[in-house]
């Protein structure tokens, strides 16, 4: 038998799967395959991938990777270019500009070798398997959703869909640069009114790290200001105890946390808003809408919860609507915060999957990854939250293991840590 | 299925054989499984890609397996105090810390590529 120098040694231990895998290959790449064959069908398939952000683009470089190049990656993606929505905060604040915050996807293009179309997908034809492009379609073995989340302004009173001074700021880019330049003008003794969407949402404490950033800002430049916080949740729904640190200590007199205040009636023209206990009156007012799956995923009818959420198979992240289509990110329905590290966990055990089912082989049934947060809430001091989840197959989700928790207090280390980390992820995801 | 059935087809009549992913290459070789490949991925946030971090927290690539887990160990049952390490360490099983530290030892110490930046366009 004329083996490959890559072969491993313990063949005869590694199982049918490396039978399966090498005859998948050896059948494919052979001189002897057929000629339609060679010219046109990667060995293990065609994923489509749409959206490039955290999710969609580690989706993308680990199916790459792990199939050795064997699975045909094609993302479309809209966006020009890469913005990360984690530190976007600190531009609100001004320890950070949105320049340092931008990315060219070149770099990953090129190293994973991507098939990459600037498009926004239209449609999904899922029983064709097949996408469908503002120019064009695209057929798929396999899809992968990474859309992120979209905004719902139909539950907002008073705002029905978007007004142009009054930004989200909630997908970083032009509002986040918007709702800088309002903090800016905005004269001394002026009030920042935020508002908080009942969860579940994107990335749960970043509306009180926001909170933190904007009064980092007022403190040292008009420190007669306020931030007040209208939160349609119970309370503060994530690092609870470490937000109150700030708020009733550095920042107390500036930040004002007011929980169960979901929008009654917003006056968009005068930034007015009534909520059960009070009617309060912005002079710059981030509305942050309440949130579901991004459009696609609904479109593809694929939110099967409540309308919203797409719900997965944890262990392969395939739609319980249709398993030839895996969500990953910020759309699927979980019991998992909605973060940036939690969306490249998913994607790997996506792509991991994917490159096993198309190997003809049962993907890992037991899934296991860890998540780490930080929050800033100044320029410099900085706290987590860390969790290890493993999939529970009786409970049928990915659950917290014993162990893990949140910082005791905010510290200059931790936010060294936070910047390291940073750092890290925009080079697991970008090259 | 059809065309993997015409690929096990034709592979029987041939005798070259090679690996079809990584998990089949060089980890099966090692007894690394899927599962570890994945959930060392998961480090990557915080410690880089395969463990080679860009600074601020430990290189993992190529580290040293026996001071992997004396580390992980002490952090798990508090004889190490850490900052965010125990919070990960007491969620990991004794076998998946000894799993991790030999998937990182094998991995290649290098200076990992930094995200390429580039100058917001205004598009988004």
């Amino acid at each position: 038998m004329r083996m490959n120098k890559h072969l491993p040694s313990a063949l005869e231990t590694s199982s049918r799967r490396q039978f399966v895998r090498s005859v998948i290959y050896g059948g494919l790449a052979f001189y002897g395959m057929p000629a339609f064959a060679r010219a046109s069908k990667p060995p293990l398939g065609h994923v489509v991938i749409v959206g490039a952000g955290f999710a969609g683009l580690t989706a993308a470089k680990y199916l790459r990777e792990w199939s050795l190049g064997n699975i045909k990656v094609t993302i479309v993606e809209p966006n020009p270019q890469f913005i990360s929505c984690p530190q976007s905060n600190l531009v609100l604040g001004g320890s950070r500009t949105l320049d340092d915050l931008s990315f060219s996807y070149a770099l990953a293009r090129k190293q994973h070798n991507l098939q990459w179309i600037k498009d926004a997908v239209t449609a999904v034809d899922i029983a064709n398997k097949q996408v469908t492009l503002s120019r064009g379609s695209l057929r798929y073995d396999r899809l992968v959703l990474a859309p992120g989340v979209d905004f719902d302004y139909s539950r907002i009173p008073g705002m029905p869909a978007p007004i142009a001074d009054i930004p989200h700021a909630w997908k970083a880019g032009k509002q986040t640069l918007q709702l800088r330049q309002q903090l800016e003008s905005m004269p001394d003794g002026g009030v920042f009114v935020m508002t908080i969407p009942a969860g579940p949402y994107r990335c749960p404490p970043g509306p009180y790290e926001r909170a933190c950033q904007v009064a980092h800002y007022f403190k040292q430049y008009k420190p007669g200001s306020k931030v007040i916080i209208l939160d349609a949740n119970a309370d503060i729904t994530s690092k609870k105890g470490l937000f109150l640190q700030s708020f009733q200590g550095a920042y107390q007199g500036i930040i004002e946390y007011h929980n169960n205040s979901g929008i009654l009636q917003l006056d968009t023209a005068s930034k007015t808003i009534k909520t059960d206990f009070e009617t309060v009156k912005a002079d710059v007012l981030n509305v942050i809408p309440p949130q579901l799956a991004g459009k696609v995923a609904q479109t593809a009818g694929l939110a099967n919860v409540d309308q919203r959420w797409c719900e997965v198979d944890f262990t392969t992240y395939a739609s319980n609507v249709n398993s030839d289509v895996h969500i990953i990110g910020d759309s699927i329905s979980a019991g998992l915060p909605k973060s940036a590290h939690m969306a490249t966990s998913q994607a790997k055990i996506c792509a991991a999957a994917i490159v096993d089912i198309q190997s003809g082989i049962p993907p890992n049934p037991l899934p296991v990854f860890a998540n780490t947060c930080y929050s800033f809430v100044d320029d410099k001091q900085a706290m987590h939250v860390a969790n290890v989840y493993r999939y529970d197959p009786a409970k049928k989700s990915m659950v917290s293991a014993e162990g893990g928790g949140v910082s005791t207090k905010a510290t200059d280390q931790e936010g060294d840590y936070a910047q390291a980390w940073v750092q890290n992820i925009w080079a697991d995801t970008l090259t | 299925m059809k065309r993997l059935h015409l690929s096990i087809a034709l592979a029987c009549s041939v005798t070259w054989i090679m690996p079809l992913s990584l998990y089949a290459q060089d980890n099966d070789a090692q007894n690394i499984s899927h599962a570890i490949t994945t959930l060392a991925a998961s480090c990557a946030a915080c410690h880089g890609p395969q463990g080679n971090s860009l600074g601020g927290t430990p290189t993992l690539a190529a580290l040293n397996k026996d001071y992997f887990i004396q580390r992980m160990q002490g952090f798990k049952n508090g004889s190490i105090s850490s900052t965010v390490m125990h919070h990960h360490a007491k969620g990991l099983k004794d076998e998946e810390i000894t799993a991790l530290a030999n998937y990182f030892a094998l991995q290649q110490r290098h200076t990992p590529t930094v995200a390429p930046h580039q100058s917001f366009q205004g598009a988004q």
